[in-house]
């Protein structure tokens, strides 16, 4: 019978394994509770700078912000609710005295490939001071060649700086339900590797998200969820968008306000 | 226990071709006398088939334990190699004693039921996506959702399935592991001849994949996520070791600054991928060695990635003798019955992560319920690696004597 014992072995050991993380559940937080969609603070800080927003802002300059992304940086049928709408909020709270101009430009099924052929001619059209380009999911779903992709946002980083735009790159969301079905890490580390390249501050929109999908604020699992959730999220979304901006120009000063 | 001692010959056509075709063996490569099953891989490749699963969940408090978070390799790397080693050590000796058309006709064989494996697990996966498709509205994914965009096509899907061309996240060992296979018997009947240099043959075309870009498509578009162009290195490198390799190397390997380049090179793997999880350390480590060193390239197994399993290998071999008792032991037992069947077990590993993840998605839980389902699925595994073993061991054993079959499980080869 010594299998038996094998498995009876194995179930203790199942068993406090279990347990560990139960117990780790329990304790209360020393903390008081954090507020909905909170940020650990490294999340939202960035070594890379916004040398033209800051100067923008500086002088009392408007600022000019062009959001261009696919179609996780809107809500079908509730644009005033997604992240670029609150991120424009939330810079407006933060610099009472700025005009804060944004445009959104969505490129609903293209690649990072297809788009950054069409980044300098926005530019040139809409003249931004910066241009957030949230990227990653399109080609992630195709499954591009990771190579490729990197490549791409190379070319579309350095149009868009020639053409005199300060970037911030912003990455894929995080979807634990197609977690099966789409490869997130290599894109995920490609974008990466040109923020550092370049140093372009990189929004990490997916471990924020992860974050809060772990410390239990959403429930990204959940499938019981009408409009609402998302309209949380990217509220969330803009205004942590808005603090890393806001950091990365160096005008946290004036953030705390 | 089926040993690798058991008869080759045991089948019926073995024995009719085997006569004409044993004059032809010329032994260059040796193959290890005793029969005595080497328990070391069959532990390494159940810890590698648990570690695949965990890996497959979502992240939980047991992916902490994978070795993925402490270093650039993980336990692809290990299964990969393990079942080089298994199946040079299995079919090498039909090749050596049957010939080449008997090892070949023995491997297409294995590689069939591989096969037959993946598409089983593919309709699994099909019953899955179809279900999260059809039940899943999120504003905020709508644009993610589109992923299930394929469901309406099912003719071309399922057809460039069959072709190995459409091979769903988390299915990419399987094709791999069948395209390896496909090749052994060029392989072995090359490492017969020659074994360095079929290694220097697949180092060769492992170069030519990095310089060239060789790669696989697959469909709708993409490549293949496992580079088989690149990851055969690994597989030849395994059936190069257990042809003779491994003994010919034991003087480096026993030596002391083997060990200590060994050693050095985890650590600072080790630091490199703290600073992934600890993003507070980042800014310690020097831009340069940034950009030489990232990406580290999963798909064509970047040289970091292979010299990390080798650093670990070395020192596993070093400080786990073959003859360690604990492998004998019974808290051992589940890993290695699991290992034993990798096949099998690999199957029903991403079968439960397909089911972990609809029990997630049902059921809305927090840390502790993602590690119980890690849990269950690995105890799961266990119990089914020992029913099989049953199954061979007792309720087969009147049905059909150890022969042909008797090998098969370690050869399991181990998808």
């Amino acid at each position: 019978m010594k299998s038996a014992r094998t498995m009876l072995g194995l179930m203790l050991l199942a068993a406090t394994l279990a347990a560990a993380p139960a117990r780790a559940g329990d304790t209360p937080e020393p903390a008081p509770p954090a507020p909905p969609c909170d940020v650990p603070a490294y999340l939202l800080t960035s070594e890379s700078s916004l040398p033209k927003v800051t100067d923008a802002v500086k002088a009392n300059q408007p600022l000019n912000v062009l959001v261009v992304g696919s179609r996780s940086s809107t809500i079908p049928g509730n644009e005033a609710s997604a992240y670029p709408a609150t991120l424009q909020a939330a810079l407006k709270e933060a610099f009472p005295a700025a005009t804060i101009d944004l445009s959104v430009e969505l490129q609903a099924k293209s690649t990072a490939e297809e788009t950054a052929g069409a980044l300098v001619k926005l530019v040139e059209a809409k003249k931004p001071t910066l241009v957030i380009w949230q990227t990653g999911t399109v080609d992630a779903m195709r499954a591009i060649d990771p190579d490729d992709f990197r490549t791409a946002i190379n070319e579309g980083v350095v149009a868009l700086r020639g053409a005199g735009a300060d970037v911030v790159l912003v990455n894929l969301q995080y979807s634990p339900r197609t977690e099966t079905m789409i490869s997130a890490p290599p894109y995920l580390d490609n974008i990466k590797v040109v923020a550092q390249q370049h140093d372009v501050p990189l929004f990490d929109r997916f471990a924020i998200m992860k974050q809060w999908s772990d410390a239990g604020y959403f429930d990204l699992f959940s499938t019981a969820h009408g409009v609402d959730l998302a309209k949380k999220v990217h509220a969330c979304l803009g205004r942590a968008l808005a603090k890393f901006v806001i950091d990365a120009a160096h005008l946290g000063p004036v953030q705390q306000n | 226990m089926s040993s690798i001692a058991d008869p080759i010959a045991g089948s019926p056509v073995a024995e009719a071709k085997a006569e004409a075709k044993v004059a032809a063996a010329a032994p260059a490569i040796t193959l290890p006398a005793t029969g005595e099953r080497e328990l070391r891989l069959d532990l390494f490749r159940g810890l590698a088939l648990w570690l695949i699963f965990i890996d497959h969940l979502p992240t939980n408090l047991l992916t902490w334990l994978t070795i993925r978070n402490y270093g650039f390799s993980d336990a692809t790397e290990i299964f990969i190699f393990i079942s080089g080693y298994t199946a040079a050590f299995v079919y090498g000796r039909a090749m050596l004693e049957g010939g080449f058309v008997i090892a070949t006709a023995r491997i297409l064989r294995r590689v069939w039921q591989i096969y037959v494996a993946h598409v089983f697990l593919f309709t699994i996966f099909l019953a899955e996506i179809s279900y999260v498709a059809t039940s899943f509205e999120n504003p905020l994914y709508s644009e993610e959702m589109g992923i299930m965009d394929f469901l309406k096509q099912p003719d071309v899907t399922i057809v460039q399935a069959l072709l190995l061309r459409f091979r769903p996240v988390n299915m990419d060992v399987l094709p791999l592991y069948i395209v390896l296979m496909l090749f052994l018997p060029l392989i072995l009947w090359l490492m017969k001849w020659k074994p360095d240099v079929t290694l220097g043959l697949s180092v060769l075309l492992y170069a030519l994949t990095w310089q060239f870009d060789l790669y696989l498509s697959a469909y709708p578009n993409g490549f293949w996520a496992f580079n088989p162009f690149a990851w055969q290195l690994l597989f030849v490198f395994g059936a190069w070791c257990a042809l003779g390799g491994a003994r010919r190397m034991s003087r480096i390997l026993s030596s002391n600054i083997t060990m200590w380049i060994c050693i050095v090179y985890l650590v600072a793997a080790f630091f490199v991928t703290l600073t992934w999880y600890v993003p507070q350390l980042g800014h310690i480590m020097p831009k340069v060695i940034e950009q030489w060193m990232y990406p580290i390239n999963k798909t064509d197994l970047d040289v970091l990635r292979f010299a990390h399993f080798l650093a670990l290998a070395a020192l596993t071999v070093r400080f786990l003798p073959r003859d360690w008792p604990g492998l004998k032991s019974r808290w051992l037992r589940p890993l290695i019955l699991c290992g034993q069947h990798s096949l099998e077990i690999f199957c029903l590993g991403v079968f439960l992560a397909f089911a972990g993840h609809f029990v997630l998605a049902e059921v809305s839980g927090g840390a502790a319920l993602h590690a119980l389902i890690s849990v269950c699925g690995i105890l799961i595994m266990c119990g089914m690696a020992w029913i099989i073993s049953w199954y061979k061991h007792s309720a087969d054993k009147g049905a059909s004597k150890k022969g042909a079959d008797g090998n098969a499980d370690l050869a399991g080869g181990g998808a």
